[in-house]
């Protein structure tokens, strides 16, 4: 799909708190960011995908933009919601049925750890009950086993979180703003060891929005600053994999979803990972943000103890990942954070990413999205 | 709860079995592939054919682990009545030959607990119920 799908329009609603507002207001905000960014109007759009998770029915948005009759697709995957909804808004457009659409993720969640419940992931009541239904656990006991295999010291969970820190204070659509060290990571409370409080994200708020269309509309649009969408892909979990809410694991683990969707997202585009200049990965916590580099190839596993002590992972380094901040800095807003991360890439690409910006002219961009129960969507964008 | 209370009266509330007094969980075979589940899968997750029940081994190692500093949500979690919060640790024990298992530990001091340890299958009363737990081996003890 080289060329043939352009993101023309990014906007996004800051993350964080935002008590007066709801979540479907702050996609409408979204929304007509990217529309603006676009100088494009709602009633351009010939299609939309959108969801949430805990913040209502994304096809209410027409209340506010326009009732203009399109088809409005309310898409509901978790933590892959906006990837799920990009995929979908790409194949409508190579479809040859549409040749322009709206693509919005947004979320709200309450305060505290997210709260689930067995009869919703087919597990039975005891596993609740007990205490085992909690996903700070998973992701403790996950890179709890990765640092044993790949001898990785908790000072690399504390650079990770250090430097999504750093970035979030440059950015400012972030929750949070203020730079934090590595012994106060270090030492801060422990809810899932090895993770401390400041290595896993929040749940939180926020919206984010892309026009998307094919590459024989853009003769239309006044002002293009488009950015290639060169591949998506989504992949779900094969028997074995290491995933959340698993009261039992298969004595063989296979790949995690995201090693899949990051292979099938570089073979479609036509890239390896040594092309990317520029990175999002899925930073729920300090251990992801770890795993999920060598799972998508940027690097072997155990590598990234160097690579982090040597700030490679910094917005000068020589592979910048999470330059807005990631997770950690702007929380998780379920519905929001897998487009969060593609507006970031477009903000990059097109060099407008302020104090932020990656300072080499980055030509190339990935991101990646992984949740439950065991998904993943991958993308590679270019200029 | 007492000290003499007969742990054989309390009813499961986990897939648990006594078997000649002594705990063992209860897990899927799948008489094809012969992948094993715990709890015992409806049909196999692998290939999905046909699941026999067997009970697992008794003695494992812990494969990785991490604790619960603050009380979960309740519900789902399910608090004992007049018992305060107290963190805990959980893991997945490695039955060699089988599968890894996922379960409260009884240890939770992150000095003690170390990944490779030697594990065993105990039986905890919890509330008016019993369920099971891991609880690592001491050097020497057999």
């Amino acid at each position: 799909m080289n060329d043939e799908i352009a993101i023309i329009g990014a906007g996004i609603h800051p993350f964080g708190r935002h008590d007066a507002v709801t979540g479907l207001s702050m996609g409408v905000r979204a929304l007509r960011g990217a529309l603006a960014d676009a100088e494009l109007e709602w009633t351009d759009m010939q299609f939309a995908f959108g969801g949430s998770e805990d913040a209502g029915n994304a096809d209410t948005m027409v209340t506010d933009l326009g009732l203009t009759g399109i088809p409005f697709i309310n898409v509901k995957n978790g933590c892959a919601t906006g990837g799920s909804s990009l995929t979908s808004a790409v194949l409508a457009l190579q479809s040859g049925q549409y040749e322009i659409g709206a693509v919005v993720g947004f979320d709200k969640h309450p305060r505290g750890a997210f709260v689930n419940f067995p009869v919703d992931w087919s597990l039975p009541e005891w596993y609740g009950e007990l205490g085992l239904m909690m996903t700070p656990q998973f992701f403790g006991a996950k890179i709890q086993r990765y640092m044993y295999d790949h001898s990785i010291p908790s000072s690399t969970l504390a650079q990770v979180a250090e430097k999504a820190f750093y970035n979030g204070s440059l950015t400012p659509h972030a929750w949070r703003r203020d730079t934090l060290g590595r012994e106060q990571i270090l030492n801060a409370k422990m809810i899932a060891n090895p993770l401390t409080q400041y290595m896993l994200c929040s749940p939180g708020e926020g919206a984010a929005a892309l026009i998307v269309c094919r590459r024989d509309y853009l003769p239309k649009v006044t002002k293009s600053r488009a950015v290639w969408l060169r591949s998506v892909a989504f992949r779900t979990r094969l028997a074995g994999s290491f995933e959340v809410f698993s009261p039992s694991l298969s004595l063989d683990i296979s790949p995690s979803p995201t090693v899949a969707a990051a292979k099938a997202a570089f073979e479609i585009a036509g890239v390896a990972p040594q092309d990317v200049d520029v990175v999002q990965v899925q930073d729920t916590e300090s251990g992801a943000e770890i795993i999920h580099l060598a799972e998508c190839g940027f690097c072997e596993h155990g590598e990234q103890v160097e690579m982090y002590a040597n700030g490679d992972t910094r917005i000068e380094g020589r592979l910048p990942v999470n330059t807005d901040g990631g997770c950690l800095s702007n929380g998780e807003p379920v519905g929001a954070s897998g487009l969060r991360q593609v507006v970031e890439i477009v903000t990059q690409l097109r060099g407008e990413a302020g104090q932020r910006q990656v300072p080499s002219s980055p030509r190339v961009g990935f991101t990646h999205v992984y949740g439950a129960p065991g998904v993943s969507a991958c993308t590679v964008l270019s200029v | 709860m007492t000290d003499t209370t007969d742990l054989n009266s309390l009813p499961f509330s986990a897939p648990l079995d006594m078997v000649d007094g002594m705990p063992r969980l209860v897990a899927g075979r799948c008489r094809d592939c012969g992948e094993y589940s715990f709890p015992i899968a409806s049909s196999c997750p692998a290939c999905g054919t046909v699941v026999e029940e067997v009970h697992l081994p008794t003695r494992g190692v812990l494969w990785t682990w991490t604790t619960q500093e603050f009380e979960p949500a309740s519900p789902p979690y399910a608090p004992v009545a007049g018992t305060p919060f107290e963190p805990y640790a959980i893991g997945y024990v490695e039955f060699p030959n089988y599968l890894r298992v996922e379960g409260r530990l009884t240890e939770q001091d992150p000095d003690i607990l170390r990944i490779g340890m030697d594990m065993e299958l105990v039986a905890v009363p919890r509330g008016e119920t019993l369920t099971y737990a891991f609880s690592p081996v001491l050097t020497g003890a057999g």
